[in-house]
């Protein structure tokens, strides 16, 4: 890296001796970035800005809640009555944790679309699952503390989930307890997780765009940035697009806030946590939905049926296993998907599986808000089985067998040649 | 080949997926009656507060509800927010009994009795039982649950509590009726412990507005919307304001991000 | 909530500048006035979007509801004093002798380190309703009570560090600067306060 000087003495007298100007300058004044990146890029700055804002309104929360079971329910309701602003800063942590997974699952599928995990992109790919997953788990915590029955009853279910672990399965869900029920020690500990996660995921995030910024940003076209022409720098052109993308995720994310501020979430969370009656419908939250009716979707009988597993693991067991291996699947895509190729766009049959895939997804997370039974049971399997048999089985056979258009030669060739992406780059 | 097989596959899971809704066992059995929308002046991006329809729902609240039912959440204060007068506040706030605390001898009760003092506007709004055991006692093991957030604890809450007020009908015949138990089709269950509580000319108001059934029922539910979400005015004033900014900015900065493309080219 | 848009925008600044002294066009003022309107709006948002933030850490309205005491100091016979409770604070209220009434009214201004004359500190002679905080490091003043040493001055004694304040709650001697504050209150009837 070369060092460059700065006009103003006080930048160059603090960029001699913490190069911080540099280091933002390279990385998001210069950053070199392919010039024909459409709107789903958007998408990952937007979950970075969502991030600040869910840390900033969950520090603001946090100084007025109390983790305590018999005050948590009350003392949220005293930061929408009697805090100035507390409803607005409530609603938006709330609205907030959905908008975030809004932002990520776009971010997840436009990678699975143009194929942006491929080599040599791998780690960024794996890192942001890791990200995923640490959101989930910040969003399950976050979604206990306002001790309503959605609260507690999510608790205690999910918490029953590690029952499964063989020899040390009750064990371990009295150690995720403190106690032998979802309790205070229970709220507690996830109050202190919930703060603690997102600070986690700061960091995984820094490391994700230090992943980024090795092998700079994929393009729609897939193919590899060959010279400067396929180029510009990030700012201004990354900067004014990224903030007018930003502007229209505002309009969205306030208007939910402020017209509609409970409709991600669920009439029963608003009636205080009770051991003693359980809600007879329990949902998790929208973004849980498809991995929910995915743990529901193993047979009682699955055992049975294959005849190959060992005997010992029974249904609950499985369906926990095809949950947590739903999401570990991702990790391994990069080398599921055997194409040479990136993008969708030049991989005709593969363009189908991917929305067949979104789509399968879709109806995964319309069936886990409905109950486990007959016919809504029946399309939960079909679509389980759908997931991993496109993750597991198509992704390989598609890659190795399918006939892939041709490719521009250069991005900037495509470019000039009036590609559709150009207009949507401008 | 590929084609095909994916879509004969998607074509069978979503035709699935049309019969599964329709023949959702869940659908044929609950046969909870669907409360019929009413208009609310809060409803909308204007949606304001009536303060006189607020006074006469609470009316309603204090003469007919607060037998057994609490609004713990609510202050007496919060009534001056509502609409009335900061007098008419402290003479609501002063009828109410509320436990003094320990006095100079560091007694709290008297003879087994709890000292008691008025209440004074800072007070929570006292409830009718002093906890969930004796509000059961009270009320043949039936739990008046709190109405301090009812409007959100169901599903299209305002809708469904004026269809529950005004709903009470004679069981059909054949339908097993329990014992103590009330026929209304908007209850879970269709049946419910609670009585009818409202009947025309239930209460007076002093406005002069007829009290017929669906008045009272609108009127105590407009209560509760403002119980439930005291601060829907100022939030949605605020939404319109930062709404038309926020159109206004992005505009903005779409004709800076042309500019800034239009370089490129 | 804004903050994000401001700091973009506010390299866009810098970089506009820097590029537009590499290839001057005749655009450039058009562009440089809506790129700069459009900071300043966002600059505007920012501000008003921080506010709410801000406002969050004030005192709440349960806590202002709190913020003033109704006082009954019926009960209270000449020569004795009360101690209440006002916003976490302890305040005195005493019903002076006519001696102390007397003494306090006669005492110069000029042998007061803090000058403030009697009739200012009380809104009725006989009673006198104060902070109960000395004013050199906060520690509660002895003298309400019958048995309390009160001080040369017949007031009240800080014993940490030695502050003696007279009758009418001045500070005589010793290391605090200020007389005992006076709280905001005033009298509902001839028995009732409220303070705050």
């Amino acid at each position: 890296m070369s060092t460059p000087t700065w006009k103003n003495p006080i930048v160059q007298w603090v960029d001699h001796r913490l190069p911080i100007v540099t280091f933002l300058d390279h990385a998001i004044v210069k950053y070199p970035t392919p010039r024909n990146l459409n709107y789903w890029w958007n998408f990952g700055s937007l979950a970075g800005v969502i991030l600040v804002v869910m840390i900033g309104t969950g520090i603001m929360l946090a100084m007025n809640y109390v983790p305590h079971t018999s005050m948590a329910f009350d003392s949220v309701e005293r930061i929408m009555r009697d805090i100035n602003y507390g409803w607005l800063i409530r609603y938006l942590h709330v609205n907030g944790g959905s908008m975030f997974f809004i932002c990520v699952y776009i971010h997840i599928f436009r990678g699975m679309y143009y194929g942006s995990y491929k080599e040599p992109r791998e780690l960024l790919w794996i890192i942001g699952i890791f990200i995923f997953l640490a959101m989930m788990a910040t969003a399950f915590l976050g979604y206990v503390l306002p001790w309503g029955q959605m609260s507690f009853w999510g608790a205690t279910v999910i918490t029953n989930l590690f029952s499964v672990v063989p020899f040390f399965g009750e064990a371990i869900v009295q150690w995720l307890w403190g106690g032998f029920s979802v309790d205070n020690p229970t709220l507690n500990k996830f109050f202190s997780f919930h703060y603690l996660l997102p600070f986690i995921i700061f960091a995984l995030v820094f490391i994700h765009l230090w992943a980024l910024h090795t092998h700079k940003s994929s393009n729609p076209l897939g193919i590899e940035v060959q010279g400067d022409e396929d180029e510009i720098p990030f700012h201004p052109y990354y900067t004014a697009k990224d903030a007018y993308g930003f502007g229209v995720f505002l309009i969205v994310f306030l208007g939910f806030t402020f017209f509609a501020p409970n409709f991600f979430g669920e009439p029963d969370n608003y009636i205080e946590a009770n051991p003693l009656v359980t809600p007879t419908h329990i949902v998790p939250e929208w973004y849980f939905l498809p991995f929910y009716a995915i743990l529901r979707a193993v047979p009682d009988n699955f055992v049975d049926i294959w005849g190959i597993l060992p005997v010992i693991i029974p249904a609950k067991t499985a369906g926990v296993i095809a949950m947590f291996a739903s999401i570990l699947v991702l990790l391994v895509l990069p080398w599921l998907d055997t194409s040479k190729v990136r993008s969708a766009k030049f991989r005709p049959t593969y363009f189908w599986l991917f929305w067949l895939f979104f789509i399968d997804t879709i109806i995964l997370g319309y069936i886990g808000a409905k109950p486990a039974e007959g016919t809504f049971l029946l399309i939960g399997r079909l679509a389980t089985a759908y997931y991993f048999l496109h993750l597991v089985i198509f992704m390989p056979l598609v890659g190795k067998y399918e006939k892939t258009k041709p490719l521009p030669d250069s991005i900037s060739a495509a470019v000039t040649a009036g590609g559709s992406d150009a207009k949507e780059g401008s | 080949m590929f084609k095909k097989i994916l879509i004969v596959a998607f074509v069978t899971m979503l035709g699935a997926g049309i019969t599964g809704i329709k023949s959702s066992p869940v659908q044929a059995a609950g046969d909870v009656a669907h409360p019929a929308s009413q208009e609310w002046t809060t409803d909308g991006l204007f949606g304001f507060f009536d303060r006189k329809q607020l006074k006469r729902g609470w009316q309603v609240y204090s003469e007919i509800c607060a037998s057994c039912h609490s609004v713990r959440l609510l202050f007496y204060r919060n009534l001056q927010e509502m609409g009335l007068a900061a007098e008419e506040v402290k003479k609501i706030a002063a009828e109410a009994e509320v436990a003094a605390g320990p006095n100079e001898d560091g007694e709290t009760h008297n003879d087994g009795e709890l000292i008691v003092r008025p209440g004074k506007a800072f007070d929570k709004i006292v409830s009718p039982y002093p906890n969930d055991l004796a509000a059961r006692a009270a009320n043949a093991g039936a739990l008046p649950p709190d109405l301090s957030l009812m409007t959100k604890a169901r599903v299209n809450g305002a809708n469904y509590l004026h269809a529950l007020l005004t709903g009470y009908k004679d069981a059909p015949s054949g339908f097993k009726m329990s014992e103590d138990m009330n026929y209304n089709p908007y209850f879970p269950g269709s049946q419910i412990a609670m009585g009818e509580p409202l009947s025309d000319e239930g209460v007076e108001y002093a406005d002069g507005t007829k009290a017929t059934v669906d008045q009272m029922a609108k009127d105590v539910t407009a209560f509760l919307i403002w119980a439930a979400e005291p601060e829907l005015e100022d939030r949605k004033r605020m939404g319109v304001k930062v709404m038309l900014f926020l159109i206004i900015f992005t505009a903005l900065l779409y004709a800076v991000k042309r500019q800034v493309w239009a370089k490129l080219h | 909530m804004l903050t994000g848009v401001k700091e973009e925008k506010g390299m866009a600044e810098t970089a506009s500048t820097a590029e537009g002294a590499g290839h001057e066009s005749p655009d450039d003022n058009k562009r440089d006035f809506l790129l700069y309107s459009t900071i300043a709006v966002g600059a505007a948002g920012t501000a008003m979007a921080v506010w709410p933030f801000i406002d969050a850490m004030n005192p709440s309205k349960d806590v202002l509801a709190l913020a003033s005491t109704e006082l009954d100091i019926s009960s209270i016979e000449e020569g004795q004093s009360i101690t209440a409770i006002w916003r976490g604070k302890p305040i005195f209220v005493r019903r002076r002798t006519a001696k102390e009434i007397e003494v306090a009214q006669a005492t110069e201004l000029k042998d007061l380190p803090d000058p403030e004359a009697d009739k200012d500190r009380v809104k009725k002679s006989q009673w006198l309703v104060m902070i109960g905080i000395c004013t050199h490091l906060g520690c509660i003043p002895l003298g309400q009570k019958s048995g309390d040493t009160k001080g040369e001055f017949g007031g009240w004694f800080c014993p940490c560090h030695g502050s003696h304040y007279d009758t009418s709650g001045r500070i005589r001697k010793g290391p605090a600067p200020k007389n005992l504050a006076i709280p905001p209150y005033k009298f509902i009837d001839d028995t009732n306060i409220l303070i705050g």
